[in-house]
């Protein structure tokens, strides 16, 4: 009896009650402080990125001028920069142009998207309009498999396998076509195709390619675009599709004219998506496409791109205050804002897809 | 009469040649959607053939490999050191993500007002979870290995690899603690338990196998991601076991992009090596997250045993 009322007071007693409103206001407070540091990490990349880009600029960091009043001497100029065709900010002779880097990585971009983005789109007409249910559930994770690959795999690939095979063989092929299957094409006999070969190849195939990157980066953006996509295509509503079959449409056409245009927006969303994976890879196109940064259209070429730029850079461990250092951050930089500029078209496209059938 | 007009109705279809423009594009789909399983399977059995053909030529003894540390020599070299490496760098990795992201999951879906702030939030965590992972390596390298004095240490790798799976962790926990029906809680609050205590003995005792399973997948993606590990500053040799995580280090994937760059046959077959054990892990992990989702689902379907 005595502990009944006992409780029964605690339940409704005016301490109790405010004591464990305290402790929700306490405990929100936490997992609020817990989603701040999502927010905080987002702006301190952009702090960090900016604050230590402008020391490339402006010989100085912007905390360094704020806090100790240092001089601020220009090192590298903005038009240099953007305008430049040479970049090597390590050499003995500097060059401070960004230009082939930048292209390097859209090359690999470009290319990556001329791989699977047409690929990935038939794969997922198939698995959303013309596959069993029973091959969609088996094929789709499979595909997936592609995209859970570590990209280190993708780049050990490039090196032992799609460089010596693909790239140096269809080089080789090119050039004589009566084929010595694997071999170097530098040391060859002349073959029917050789102008030709040798016109968009100048010296031959070495270790490193950016047909090889676009063939590795390419592979491991197909799940991304087939999907996505393919989800898409499964929220275009069946009414459509037999609306369509009503009037005599083929599959054929069901799927070009009926399915693709009503899913449009998600799957460019998967496309944009599969781009800007493409922009940020590293590793695959550090191995597979080299550390050449030159401004070059032959897809047997060895290229740069920024993201393989700072792994060379930090490989060599630049010392904390170099330019080389710096340029890091100019780089990294940039490379953010191109791939936020993607995610955030992205994100616009994901919603109206999502809104469209709802 | 009803013929002639059926005959009219379909003079200008020209069926046989949209059976043939039907049957082609089937194939090219079919043709197409082989591409990505023939790669694959080319770049397994790559990699397998390999690590086979390292060992046999180059008289790789397994257990030495597995045990020993790297060495700028191959014929010494072993993978021991980075395994170990990894191993903390998972284990650090997870503690540090695992109760951001839990805490951002619960505030989110159970706390949040719809306004401002809270759109932010969620626009903020779809951009985090597209910025490219090197990114995050140069955030380490500047804020902490340098302007924090911490050095290329495993807590530092550790560090970048958590801010990158965090995201991908909170999009889990969302949706498993989004999947716990409101009847639950209101069963809760019914009984006058707090809202905390709904959280906590309700709401997460059964949103956390789904919780698991995205921690594992994006530990999936932690363990076998280089760029962040490059940044931060590798060694280019796992020479030594890491004895803490204040020691220098170079994990499984970067010890097998530093061989995979060698021009040494030997090396490179040694990367092959290490991929294996790498997929070898990625596996054992894919397989614990299939394992609890499949519990889960047969457990989940019995709510009504709660």
């Amino acid at each position: 009896m005595s502990t009944e009322t006992q409780s029964g007071s605690e339940i409704s007693g005016d301490d109790s009650l405010e004591a464990a409103h305290e402790t929700n206001r306490r405990i929100r407070r936490l997992f609020f402080a817990c989603a701040a540091v999502t927010v905080v990490t987002t702006v301190a990349i952009f702090l960090v990125l900016f604050d230590n880009a402008a020391s490339y600029f402006f010989g100085a960091r912007i905390s360094e001028v704020l806090l100790a009043g240092e001089a601020v001497e220009r090192t590298v100029g903005f038009v240099e920069f953007f305008t430049g065709t040479r970049w090597a900010p390590d050499h003995s002779t500097p060059a401070h142009g960004v230009l082939p880097i930048v292209w390097g990585t859209l090359a690999i971009t470009i290319g990556a998207g001329l791989v699977s983005i047409p690929i990935g789109t038939a794969t997922a007409l198939y698995l959303s309009e013309y596959a069993s249910t029973g091959t969609r559930n088996r094929l789709k994770p499979i595909l997936e498999v592609l995209a859970g690959i570590p990209t280190i795999v993708y780049g050990y690939f490039a090196v032992s396998f799609v460089t010596p095979v693909l790239v140096d063989g269809i080089a080789t092929y090119l050039v004589n076509p009566v084929g010595r299957g694997l071999d170097s094409v530098s040391h060859l006999a002349p073959g029917l195709l050789e102008p030709v070969a040798t016109w968009m190849m100048g010296v031959g195939v070495g270790r490193y390619s950016m047909l090889a990157g676009i063939i590795v980066v390419g592979t491991m953006t197909i799940p991304m675009v087939s999907s996505i996509s393919e989800d898409a295509m499964q929220a275009v509503p069946d009414e459509l599709r037999n609306g369509a079959y009503a009037l005599g449409a083929t599959k054929y056409q069901v799927s070009i004219r009926i399915v693709l245009p009503a899913a449009v927006s998600g799957i460019f969303a998967s496309y944009i998506l599969a781009l800007s994976r493409a922009i940020g890879e590293t590793m695959a196109v550090t191995l597979a496409a080299g550390f050449n940064a030159t401004l070059t259209a032959n897809p047997f070429d060895e290229i740069m791109t920024m993201t393989a730029y700072l792994v060379s850079m930090a490989r060599g461990t630049s010392a904390v205050g170099t330019v080389e250092y710096q340029s890091l951050f100019a780089v990294g930089l940039l490379l953010f804002l191109m791939t936020l500029a993607m995610n955030l078209l992205n994100d616009r496209l994901k919603r109206r897809f999502q809104e469209e059938y709802r | 009469m009803s013929t002639k007009r059926e005959t009219d109705f379909l003079a200008d279809v020209d069926l046989s040649r949209e059976k043939l423009l039907n049957r082609l594009f089937y194939g090219t789909l079919v043709v197409a959607s082989l591409f990505g399983l023939v790669m694959l399977i080319l770049l397994l059995a790559d990699v397998l053939w390999e690590s086979v053909q390292a060992m046999t030529t180059f008289d790789i003894d397994l257990v030495q490999f597995l045990t020993s540390t790297s060495s700028s020599r191959a014929e010494r070299a072993g993978f021991g050191a980075s395994i170990l490496a990894s191993l903390w760098l998972m284990a650090l990795t997870a503690v540090l993500a695992f109760f951001i992201a839990v805490g951002c999951a619960i505030y989110l879906v159970e706390f949040a007002p719809e306004n401002r702030v809270t759109r932010l939030i969620e626009a903020n965590l779809a951009n985090l979870a597209g910025v490219p992972s090197i990114v995050y390596g140069l955030l380490v390298l500047a804020l902490i290995v340098n302007d924090a004095g911490l050095g290329s240490v495993i807590l530092a790798g550790a560090i970048a690899l958590a801010l990158l799976i965090v995201p991908i962790i909170i999009v889990a926990a969302i949706e498993s603690i989004r999947a716990v029906p409101s009847s639950v809680r209101d069963g809760s609050y019914a009984m006058g338990a707090t809202k905390w205590q709904t959280i906590r003995r309700v709401v997460l005792p059964q949103a956390m196998p789904g919780i698991l399973t995205g921690t594992i997948l994006a530990l999936a993606r932690a363990i076998g991601e280089t760029a962040p590990l490059i940044m931060v500053g590798t060694m280019l040799h796992a020479t030594r076991y890491p004895s803490g995580p204040l020691s220098s280090f170079s994990a499984m994937p970067t010890q097998i992009y530093n061989w995979t760059y060698q021009a040494d046959r030997m090396f490179n077959g040694l990367a092959a090596l290490g991929i294996v054990v790498l997929l070898v892990f990625l596996i054992v992990l894919y397989a614990l997250a299939g394992y609890l989702r499949r519990r889960y689902e047969t457990d989940g379907g019995s709510i009504s045993n709660v």
